[in-house]
């Protein structure tokens, strides 16, 4: 047999943001055929990686060989001329535009637009990884699980012979990520060569045929075929995670463990909903008649698959969302009308979801976005006055306690990792009289070590009296940080859980599943 | 950004264009038989010495303010296009009324009157397309240029009926008497109205970059969504920041008006609004960065309309330049973009904007 070619070359490729190293000097191989994974936490230069690849950054330095020929991409059309397809980890999708337009325009081969041939090949395509999407509808409508799915029709639409995935799995059920898996190891099979970018070990191990290691923008390690096939899994795992972390591997979440149920005093809740329905003028699955309560020192957790009825639910509580029917109650007071504002001040706060689209204002600094709900307000603002050194201070403390890596208080926030990102939101949200916290999919895209920080936090804000409503689509987030978990589905709760009980993780799925036959 | 790279910034996105046009006129004076160095030396001897910088600074007041109202709204990427009906309505309502006014009031309270009530026609303007765009959504590019053309056919209106001074035959408004005119800064012959454009670049620059307000119009215009999660009111701002910046830009027509020509006549359009809004961009909607930008366009005006007379070619000249000002800010914004110097004139949410 010949030495298998290489589908792609990558060498001493370098790329710097201001003051951050994203890449230092990588060199990468990836051959046809193979499903190579690069691994590494948030922040390890993984996505800067991949959007040199994908045509949207170009390297300060390095060396791009693509089928044994140096490209320079100059737009993310060179990148598809070049047969490379991407799935990014946030959409890129255009949410004004119908699925249909949307795959027209990254597909487009001429002048003219094909739309039946357009079409049928989204259905073909779509229904590899799930139900096939209705093409007339808004990209807006869409969950984001069905908007990855459309990504991942996308990226495949022109017959990629390199396929690359940016934490493809985050946002699919079990069974999605399985059926993914699947699809793209019959991929290989066909010869196209896979990179897939993952913070998740396990997912790297199950299909990789190669690992690369990133770390700090550099390659810290690299596993080939035959280690990978002849070394025990349980061996690897401590060695890659030891290159992934550099000796600091995370620990098990810090913060004392949750209390029993029991122990609570019932109380008066600080939280309830009382069948309250959300109006369905934003889009998206509105919610009915839901009822919850959540006291002090309990995180209550939301369970269900995405789009059905998570984002309504935290906005009816915390957010912007109008209220159709119900009262949301807390501390005794009705905040459904209420401004955000106001809600805040009583110390209700929601960690986003949509980190960068709503969370974040990626221009300005790290210490504005740290006190984004707090502009105006003394002491960083005397008579409508910024007050420079406070907010510094203020700033300088929060990345401190919440250990968020920025060259400075000064940064733009857009250029750190998504890790750090979420960092800043739950300082903004958990550091000032916060009573309540709404979070959803506070772990979605997370590496292993920052989740561990995520869940500390909260735990820590639990154990001092705080509460927490979670919605998660990661089940097992669910049941190791909640005490009671109520399942969503098709905008209902349809069953509550103990989260300690033994038979959780099985009574969950099914209330899941079950509910989502209704 | 680093010292350096800010330097390169200025130079290739700001200095650039403005180098390049004026070059580029240079070879359209050739083709036309002007003499180019002739006729830019005139143009900085007529704007600058003399008495010429006292007229150039003159020239300034009104552009300023009408770039200040630009500004803020446009950092709130709010692309509030009314300034030139907005101009010309506040003109003709102080024009019309300020005889009536002087004869009744003291001169003090008379011209603070008429400043008031120009402010307040732009106000007015202003909350057309803001209430419509902070409660129903609707595109503000659309609603602020049509409620323009409406104000501009209603000061020609005005002019030709009420305002209509009787005693002369061509349509225009009565001659405010010299003595009501805005006092000259001693020694000079440049108008309080100048010092009071200045006093508000300087006020608005801080109010801008410095205050809370500023903040909110800055979170605001970079990404809406965040700023109604941060709890920023969004209607109230957006309607907050219309009514700064159509009070400026009505303070304009006040100031032109008390200070510069006394009266009004129909179909008078100097176009302000159009001949600077490449200049507030080439300012990155930074207020003090538009004075010496405003200051260039002033120079070619005052000293341009002279030089063109001499040298007996078209003062169209200068709407050329500024036509390929923009021009070649178009070539700088590619070029510059392809090899990530300086950035972007324009804020990132414009494209949003002009699609919604």
């Amino acid at each position: 047999m010949t030495a298998p070619e290489i589908a792609l070359h990558l060498r001493g490729i370098e790329k710097r943001f201001g003051a951050v190293q994203a890449n230092a000097g990588i060199d990468l191989d990836v051959r046809p055929g193979e499903i190579h994974c690069l691994l590494g936490e948030n922040g390890a230069g993984k996505s800067t990686l991949i959007s040199m690849l994908a045509g949207q950054q170009r390297p300060d330095a390095g060396e791009i060989v693509v089928g044994g020929r140096t490209v320079r991409f100059t737009s993310p059309t060179d990148s598809r001329r070049a047969r490379i397809g991407v799935v990014f980890q946030h959409s890129m999708l255009i949410p004004t535009m119908t699925v249909h337009e949307n795959m027209l325009l990254a597909a487009m081969p001429g002048v003219r637009l094909h739309r039946q041939a357009a079409e049928d090949r989204l259905t073909e395509l779509s229904s590899v990884f799930g139900e096939p999407i209705n093409p007339a509808r808004l990209v807006a409508e869409l969950s984001l699980g069905e908007r990855q799915q459309l990504e991942l029709v996308r990226a495949l639409w022109a017959e990629p012979r390199i396929l690359v995935l940016d934490e493809p799995t985050s946002m699919l059920t079990p069974a999605g990520a399985a059926a993914l898996f699947q699809r793209l190891q019959d991929l290989a099979k066909t010869g196209v060569a896979v990179i897939l970018v993952t913070h998740k070990i396990d997912e790297a191990l199950a299909l990789g045929d190669r690992i690369t290691v990133l770390r700090s923008g550099e390659v810290a390690a690299r596993f080939g075929p035959s280690e990978l096939a002849e070394v025990p899994p349980a061996e690897l795992r401590p060695r890659i995670l030891d290159r992934m972390f550099g000796g600091t591997a995370p620990k098990r979440a810090s913060g004392p463990p949750p209390r029993p149920f029991e122990d609570r005093a019932p109380g008066r809740p600080l939280l309830a909903l009382e069948r309250v329905s959300s109006s369905d003028r934003h889009g998206g699955m509105p919610i009915f008649d839901v009822s919850l309560q959540v006291h002090a020192g309990e995180v209550v957790g939301v369970a269900g698959i995405d789009g059905h009825g998570q984002l309504a639910l935290a906005e009816a509580i915390a957010g912007s969302r109008g209220i159709a029917g119900g009262r949301v109650i807390f501390d005794g007071r009705d905040v459904g009308g209420m401004p955000i504002r106001r809600k805040q001040r009583l110390g209700l706060r929601y960690v986003t979801d949509d980190r960068l689209g709503e969370g974040i204002v990626g221009q300005l600094s790290v210490a504005l976005n740290l006190l984004l709900k707090r502009i105006g307000q003394p002491p960083f603002w005397r008579f409508g006055r910024m007050n420079r050194a406070e907010v510094e201070h203020e700033a300088q403390e929060l990345i401190r306690r919440f250990d968020i890596r920025t060259p400075s208080a000064r940064a733009p926030a857009g250029h750190l990792s998504g890790g750090n990102v979420q960092k800043i939101l739950l300082a903004r949200e958990l550091a000032h009289d916060a009573r309540l916290v709404v979070l959803n999919k506070p772990s979605y895209g997370l590496d292993a070590a920052t989740v561990s920080r995520v869940h500390g936090e909260v735990r820590r804000f639990v154990s001092r009296g705080g509460a927490c409503l979670m919605l998660s689509t990661d089940l097992d987030e669910l049941l190791e940080i909640a005490d009671r978990i109520a399942v969503l589905a098709q905008g209902r709760i349809v069953g509550w859980v103990l989260a300690r009980s033994s038979d959780a993780a099985a009574r969950v799925s099914e209330l899941m599943t079950a509910g989502g036959q209704q | 950004m680093s010292a350096p790279a800010r330097a390169l910034d200025v130079l290739a996105r700001t200095v650039a264009p403005l180098v390049l046009a004026i070059l580029g006129s240079a070879v359209v004076l050739l083709a036309l038989g002007a003499n180019p160095w002739a006729f830019y030396a005139d143009v900085l001897r007529f704007s600058l010495t003399g008495e010429g910088w006292q007229q150039t600074l003159t020239a300034m007041a009104p552009l300023l303010l009408i770039s200040l109202g630009l500004i803020v709204s446009f950092r709130a990427q709010l692309w509030n296009l009314g300034y030139g009906g907005t101009y010309l309505l506040s003109a003709a309502v102080v024009a019309g009324v300020a005889p009536a006014v002087f004869a009744f009031l003291p001169y003090g309270a008379a011209t603070l009157l008429l400043l008031v009530l120009a402010a307040g026609v732009g106000l007015i303007l202003a909350l057309i397309p803001a209430s419509l765009k902070a409660w129903f959504g609707t595109n503000e590019v659309i609603t602020s240029l049509m409620t323009s053309f409406v104000a501009a056919s209603l000061a020609n209106l005005l002019v030709k009926g009420p305002f209509q001074d009787p005693s002369v035959s061509v349509p225009q408004t009565r001659v405010l008497d010299l003595e009501f005119m805005l006092a000259y800064v001693p020694g000079t012959r440049v108008h309080l109205g100048v010092v009071l454009a200045f006093a508000l670049v300087i006020l608005m620059h801080v109010m801008l970059t410095r205050s809370s307000f500023g903040t909110r119009i800055d979170v605001l215009g970079l990404n809406p969504r965040a700023a109604a999660h941060a709890g920023i009111h969004v209607p109230r701002m957006t309607v907050a920041v219309f009514v700064v910046s159509g009070a400026l830009i009505g303070l304009a027509g006040a100031i032109d008006m008390l200070g510069l020509w006394g009266y009004m006549r129909t179909d008078w359009n100097p176009g302000y609004g159009d001949k600077i809004l490449p200049f507030v961009f080439l300012a990155r909607l930074n207020p003090l960065g538009s004075v010496p930008l405003v200051g260039v366009y002033a120079v070619l005006a005052t000293g341009g309309t002279l030089a063109a007379q001499r040298a007996g070619i078209s003062v169209d000249l200068l709407t050329l330049l500024v036509a390929l000002v923009l021009f070649f800010m178009v070539i700088v914004e590619y070029l510059a973009a392809r090899h990530s110097v300086g950035r972007s004139y324009l804020p990132r949410g414009i494209f949003k904007a002009v699609r919604a």
